[in-house]
C-alpha cells in the first residue's frame, strides 16, 4: 500500500505524464480507502482549472 | 483608418490601453521583473498595432493580444532562465519541503490535524474577484524559480517535456518542483481562502 505522501507525488505527476498501469492501480486502491488523499486529488484538479481560468477570467477595470 | 464594419471588434490603441493593466499584472507575475514586464507589454502593444490587420475577429481582442504576450514571455523566459542551476531549485524549495513534511506522521500518512478537507464547491470561488486576489498573492509567494516552472506548466500551458528542455532540468526534477509548487499553492489557498484561518507557512 502506498503512503499518503507517495500518493501526493503520483497525483501531481498524473497532471504531467501518463501513469503506468501499476501506478494507476495502486493509486485507485489507495483513493478508495483514503478521504484525505481523495480531497487532495480534487484540489489538484481544482488548481488546474483555476490556473487555466486565470487568463480568461473577467477582470474589473481599475479606473472604475 | 480602414473601413471595417463598425460592429466587429477592432485592435485600436484604445482597446489595447484598456487591456494594459491586465497585461502588466500578468507579465509581472510571470517574469518577477516589473521593468522587463513593462517593456514586454509595450512591445506587445506595438506588435499588436502593427499586426492589427491580421486580427480576424474570431477570438476576442483580449485573447489575441494575450497570445502575443504569452509568446513574448516564453521567449524571454527561455533566454533568461536556462542558466538557473538544479541546486538553485533545491535550495529555494527547502523550507517548502520542510513545511510539507510536517503534514504527515512518521509513517508518511496524513496527520489527523492536517489531512486535506473538502473545499465544498470551489467553482464558486472562480467567479469571485476576491478569490483571484488571494490566488495571485499565493502565486506571488512561491519562490521565483519554482513559480516560473509552475506557471510555464499551468498558466502558459507548456508540456513538462518542453519545460525540461527549455530550462535544462531533468524530468524527475521537474516533477519534484511542480509537486512542491502545487502543494504550496494548495496550502496557501486552504489557509487564506477555503478555511481562511491563515497559514503559518505562507
Amino acid at each position: 500500500m502506498l503512503s499518503c505522501k507517495e500518493v501526493t507525488h503520483l497525483l501531481s505527476e498524473a497532471q504531467d505524464r501518463k501513469l503506468s498501469l501499476t501506478e494507476s492501480m495502486q493509486l485507485k486502491l489507495h483513493l478508495m480507502v483514503c478521504k484525505g488523499c481523495t480531497n487532495f486529488s480534487a484540489q489538484m484538479d481544482f488548481l488546474r482549472r483555476a490556473c487555466r481560468g486565470y487568463l480568461t477570467r473577467d477582470t474589473p477595470r481599475d479606473d472604475d | 483608418m480602414t473601413s471595417d464594419s463598425p460592429s466587429s471588434p477592432r485592435v485600436t490603441p484604445e482597446t489595447l490601453a484598456a487591456l494594459r493593466t491586465d497585461m502588466l499584472r500578468f507579465a509581472t507575475l510571470q517574469l518577477r521583473d516589473p521593468h522587463l514586464a513593462e517593456d514586454m507589454v509595450q512591445d506587445t502593444m506595438l506588435t499588436a498595432l502593427n499586426k492589427a490587420d491580421q486580427f480576424a475577429g474570431r477570438a476576442s481582442v483580449k485573447t489575441w493580444v494575450f497570445t502575443i504576450l504569452r509568446n513574448n514571455i516564453i521567449d524571454a523566459i527561455k533566454l533568461r532562465a536556462r542558466t538557473v542551476s538544479a541546486s538553485a531549485y533545491t535550495a529555494e524549495g527547502e523550507s517548502l519541503d520542510a513545511a510539507f513534511d510536517t503534514l504527515f506522521k512518521d509513517n508518511a500518512h496524513w496527520s489527523p490535524a492536517t489531512r486535506p478537507v473538502a473545499w465544498g464547491d470551489p467553482e464558486d470561488a472562480l467567479q469571485d474577484q476576491q478569490f483571484w486576489t488571494v490566488f495571485e498573492a499565493c502565486m506571488a509567494h512561491l519562490p521565483t524559480n519554482t513559480a516560473r516552472v509552475f506557471m510555464m506548466r499551468e498558466v502558459l500551458e507548456l508540456s513538462s517535456r518542453e519545460i525540461c528542455e527549455d530550462l535544462s532540468i531533468s524530468m524527475s526534477n521537474c516533477h519534484v518542483i511542480l509537486h512542491r509548487a502545487r502543494n504550496a499553492l494548495r496550502t496557501c489557498l486552504q489557509g487564506n481562502w477555503f478555511t481562511a484561518s491563515g497559514c503559518a507557512t505562507c
